[in-house]
């Protein structure tokens, strides 16, 4: 049967892998191609790579960075940050990468999601939301709302309804990474993530929250995604990509444990 | 060598580093010569079936790559590839393929809302019969897809290997030498998928 992905994400700033909440912190983890590396050779599912630079600095992404990621590896990576054009998004997939990730420049332009699509496939196309928690239901019936710029600007954009308008376009696949949890290392966030899940029909992947394998069991095992980020807990050497995919066998949860 | 097929559907890198990682030259060409003259032929394809076979036919390739076969060519389809070498896709309203196998590719229809489509990740594969592209490769073990539509054989021999999806056990590797045609991604598929490709390098269909 079809195994739950586990999906280790690298922020990168200035080619080095850099952690904590985007825009704010810059700690070197180290180089993103050996870490990569790494994690392919323990056993991930697949990679994403997020441009932090290209994204804050509205600067290309670094194209010998996705090309060495993809002589480095054999398993799918997809690449955010900055992407805004057509040609950006062929540039990158040319380099190696099989997904491009949109965020707050599809917010601003929709429209790049249709023509990714068009152009490229759905497969190649990951719509990245930031949705925060929200009191006032009467405009935000889905309880968030989306942001974007690392978190710091407010959109007005319902959470469920921009997932939806998202995946009408064309997007392949959803990323939820929830403002709340995000750098918290205490779980994802399950009520939010179980409500995208099962209002889309393309996959979905869990993001923000994600500190002990026990924190995985409970994201698929209750949120029913599809597949999970996780950054800190395994860049910090807390956990393990085989520790973790041991622990959610023991619980029951299909994962791929040969490789 | 490895001649790779470029037809216009989808990107060819993955499909080349994958070969080069194997130490394999490779060419990447839609000319009809080159590939009259290929040793070994990759049919890849991302995309959809429709536009696929309008550009094929409109590059004249669709006899070229029956003659290949005839000639006992050693031919790996991958994912589209896969599809459009059979009669008839459901997509795109329904688009006749090249017919080197008999049998019809389908769209999931999942009952579940939380067998989401396209069918994408690492699901394993069940051998039906062996195959020396299997060699090396335990069986069930996990290959990755990204695929809405499947195959379905019309001749049972043809079904090398099957997977589990959305309440459909569905061909996963399908072929009648010298054509093996996958719905998987080797060249994304890791270890094991390095391994697939290197039997196909190795392989002489008899």
């Amino acid at each position: 049967m079809l195994t739950k992905r586990i999906i280790p994400c690298l922020d990168i700033r200035n080619r080095k892998v850099t952690k904590g909440v985007r825009f704010r912190d810059n700690v070197d983890l180290g180089d993103p191609v050996e870490m990569a590396e790494q994690y392919y050779r323990d056993g991930c599912d697949e990679l994403v790579f997020y441009d932090i630079t290209a994204s804050a600095e509205r600067r290309p992404i670094d194209i010998e960075m996705v090309r060495a990621v993809a002589h480095a590896v054999r398993i799918p990576f997809a690449v955010g940050g900055g992407i805004s054009t057509l040609a950006d998004m062929s540039r990158v997939l040319l380099a190696g990468a099989e997904k491009i990730s949109v965020n707050s420049l599809a917010v601003q332009n929709p429209a790049i999601i249709a023509d990714g699509a068009a152009a490229f496939g759905s497969q190649c196309i990951v719509l990245g939301m930031d949705p925060v928690r929200v009191p006032d239901r009467q405009r935000f019936p889905s309880g968030y709302e989306i942001t974007v710029r690392g978190f710091r600007e407010r959109t007005g954009l319902d959470a469920l309804a921009w997932a939806r308008r998202a995946q009408d376009l064309g997007a392949g696949e959803i990323v939820v990474n929830s403002v709340d949890a995000d750098g918290t290392r205490q779980g994802f966030e399950i009520r939010l993530t179980r409500m995208i899940a099962e209002n889309v029909r393309v996959p979905v992947v869990a993001s923000g929250g994600a500190g002990q394998p026990q924190h995985l069991v409970e994201v698929f095992r209750d949120a029913r995604a599809d597949a999970a980020i996780v950054a800190g807990m395994i860049h910090t050497g807390a956990c393990t990509i085989p520790g973790i995919k041991t622990e959610l066998a023991a619980a029951g949860i299909p994962v791929r444990q040969t490789w | 060598m490895i001649t790779i097929v470029d037809y216009r559907a989808g990107n060819l890198t993955s499909v080349r580093l994958a070969f080069e990682t194997l130490g394999e030259p490779v060419e990447i060409t839609g000319s009809a010569d080159r590939i009259r003259a290929a040793e070994r032929i990759v049919f890849p394809g991302v995309g959809a079936a429709g536009s696929a076979m309008r550009t094929l036919r409109e590059m004249g390739l669709t006899d070229v790559l029956r003659s290949a076969l005839a000639r006992g060519v050693p031919f790996l389809g991958i994912c589209l590839g896969t599809q459009i070498v059979f009669e008839r896709s459901e997509e795109d309203g329904g688009v006749d393929g090249i017919g080197l196998l008999r049998g019809t590719v389908r769209l999931f229809r999942s009952q579940d809302r939380f067998d989401k489509v396209p069918h994408m990740g690492w699901n394993s594969v069940a051998y039906r019969r062996p195959h020396p592209l299997f060699d090396g490769i335990a069986d069930g073990s996990e290959f990755y897809f990204v695929h809405s539509y499947y195959p379905d054989p019309a001749e049972p021999e043809t079904v090398l290997g099957v997977t589990n999806y959305a309440g459909t056990a569905f061909a996963s590797v399908v072929g009648r030498d010298p054509l093996v045609a996958t719905q998987f991604h080797p060249e994304k598929s890791g270890r094991i998928g390095l391994t697939f490709l290197q039997n196909f390098v190795n392989w002489h269909p008899g």
